[in-house]
């Protein structure tokens, strides 16, 4: 339905400016005393002492993940480059010595300058072997070389930084399942494990 | 040397010389607060009086729909979200649904829940911003702090929905790229209860105003004929008694279920445009309730394709409204991962080709006025 919306006179107090200014004025005296009185509510933040909290689904700088035994979960597969709208992800594959793997990635560099946080490679990925969950929004690097992230510098993350709910992160050397998952993948890289969870997650 | 010009300036229709030596051209922008981007204005002005205006744009262009054509049509979803940039969910939607159309996909009922709490509140956040900016354009800087702290409440939950804050990338053909995070339905409804309040609070704040008042009533009237004839549509349009929403005369997804007033102006000017777009916050609060209400349970995804191909020679088209207007998107494809074509048709570039009719004949800090509440997103008139 449409409606059209009238528009009233104002009233002669309020034609009159001072008191709708004052009333203007109260409002923002009150926003005042609220962050004065209630700091937590505002947000605003003392940038850059504090940093901001991101949420996990913030689409930051990325990381490979490991398996337990520290290699990367990769299959070089190249989903993710195809799936890339700014080409910026290049892998190279190689033979993997395990025999249940065909392939990993011998490189595997992200040019962050032409990256455009899409999250598309995370989307593509079938092992859940990308994510751009690191929490590491800001970029500075003094060359653009050092813009390129090679698979080491994806890979050198800490599973204590990643909530213990997290069962990718915490099977990875470090992590509170790592025991446990090394256990599993005692029979073959693959096999079905006592940590049910690690079979559920182990599918690739 | 000779100082009067004679040599007409493109686009204007009578230079500013001979015989009328009092007038003189003025360039607002490239870079000029009031024109929130990278938008040129030529002025020809009487001393303060604007007498033409030729805009020029393409200062940010980036080539978007030429670059359309080497990327698959998903790869494309997060081109569209720097195109409106403060409506991206609404411009994902719009080649979402184009490719669905195209591709014959089908889309869950929940999906299409989410998608219209989702775009409305994006709704909501855009016109916050936008609120928050006219304030500022017109003097009053608290203002813009308010629209910004009612912003954030909103940005926050959309970070946690997809990720990003402003380039989304959360719609996919066939739903959405994840399900609604815990929490986020209650958080919803505690947003909207606050904002029913804090919304009249801030109206007054600004609408009892009488300096703004003064600024706005009157001043920078389009007429509904003009409105038309330069292809007007969203808030502006509405403005001026043009009684079109694309959510009401050609409903996509599920808004023909739920229950909102189209809130139309009755003289064109720019205070009919700043209380269409505050009547608008109420009426998508409103959706926003209901559609939270009835959210069913169930996918928020159909089955995912390995590839979105269109067939060859077919079009697909697809109308969406944008917290601007009528954003529309159309497809051809020649049977390729790529598309053949995609045009957009952005609501931003139609209005900036009316403000010569909107701000003539006002004073020159009236141009300002216009322009912030026409509320133009340079990137989508560029592209
Ligand atoms: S986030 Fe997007 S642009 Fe960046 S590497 Fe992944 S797919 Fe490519
Ligand atoms: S999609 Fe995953 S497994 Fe495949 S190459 Fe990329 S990161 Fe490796």
């Amino acid at each position: 339905m449409a409606k059209i919306i009238p528009r009233p006179q104002l009233s002669l107090l309020e034609q009159l400016y001072f008191v709708e200014v004052f009333k203007g004025m109260a409002l923002t005296i009150k926003h005042a005393v609220r962050s004065l009185a209630k700091p937590e509510t505002i947000p605003v933040l003392n940038y850059p002492e504090v940093q901001p909290e991101l949420p996990a689904e913030h689409r930051s700088e990325h990381r490979l993940m490991k398996r337990a035994d520290g290699t990367s979960r990769c299959v070089a597969c190249y989903m993710c480059q195809t799936a890339c709208p700014a080409r910026c992800i290049t892998i190279v594959a190689e033979e993997s010595p395990d025999g249940d793997i065909e392939k990993r990635p011998a490189t595997f560099d992200i040019d962050w300058l032409l990256c455009v946080f899409c999250g598309l490679c995370v989307e593509a990925c079938p092992c859940d072997a990308i994510r751009m969950d690191t929490g590491k929004a800001i970029l500075v690097e003094d060359s653009r070389d050092a813009f390129i992230a090679n698979k080491d510098r994806l890979m050198d993350w800490s599973p204590a930084d990643y909530p213990a709910e997290d069962i990718i992160s915490q099977e990875a050397p470090g992590g509170l399942l790592n025991e446990q998952a090394l256990a599993a993948m005692q029979g073959g890289m693959f096999s079905a494990g006592d940590v049910a969870d690690v079979a559920d997650k182990e599918t690739c | 040397m000779d100082l009067v010009q004679t040599e007409i300036p493109e686009g204007f229709t009578r230079s500013a010389g001979g015989g009328h030596t009092e007038e003189y051209y003025l360039n607002m922008g490239p870079q000029h607060p009031s024109t929130h981007g990278v938008l040129r204005l030529m002025v020809r002005l009487d001393g303060e009086t604007v007498k033409e205006i030729v805009p020029h744009i393409g200062y940010i262009h980036r080539s978007i729909e030429k670059m359309a054509e080497s990327q698959s049509l998903i790869q494309n979803i997060h081109l569209t979200d720097r195109l409106d940039y403060l409506s991206c969910h609404m411009t994902n939607l719009g080649l979402c649904l184009a490719i669905e159309q195209g591709a014959d996909v089908g889309v869950p009922e929940r999906a299409e829940y989410i998608r219209i709490i989702v775009c409305e509140l994006q709704r909501i956040q855009s016109h916050l911003l936008w609120w928050g900016c006219f304030a500022m354009d017109l003097g009053a800087l608290t203002a813009f702090l308010y629209g910004f702290d009612e912003r954030e409440k909103i940005t926050d939950l959309f970070e946690e929905l997809c990720g990003a804050r402003l380039t989304m990338n959360y719609f996919r053909p066939g739903g959405c790229v994840s399900d609604l995070p815990n929490e986020f339905i209650p958080r919803i409804l505690k947003i909207c209860e606050h904002m029913k309040t804090t919304l009249d609070e801030y109206d007054n704040l600004v609408s009892k105003n009488m300096i703004i008042r003064e600024r706005t009533q009157g001043v920078g009237i389009l007429s509904k004929e003009r409105a038309l004839s330069h292809g007007c549509t969203g808030p502006v349009a509405r403005a001026s008694g043009i009684n079109y929403d694309v959510r009401k005369d050609e409903p996509y997804g599920i808004y023909n279920r739920f229950d909102f007033d189209v809130p139309l102006g009755a003289t064109g000017d720019c205070y009919d445009r700043y209380t269409v777009r505050i009547e608008e916050m109420r009426q998508s609060i409103r959706i926003l309730e209901q559609a939270c209400k009835d959210l069913p349970d169930g996918d928020f995804r159909s089955k995912e394709k390995p590839n979105y191909k269109i067939p060859k020679d077919e079009h697909s088209f697809s109308s969406v409204e944008t917290a601007r207007g009528n954003f529309s998107t159309y497809v051809v494809s020649d049977g390729g991962k790529t598309p053949y074509r995609i045009k957009y048709r952005s609501p931003n570039f139609s209005h900036i080709g009316a403000i010569n009719d909107m701000a003539s004949g006002y004073k020159l800090a009236d141009l300002v006025t216009v322009l912030a509440t026409l509320d133009p997103v340079i990137p989508d008139i560029d592209r």
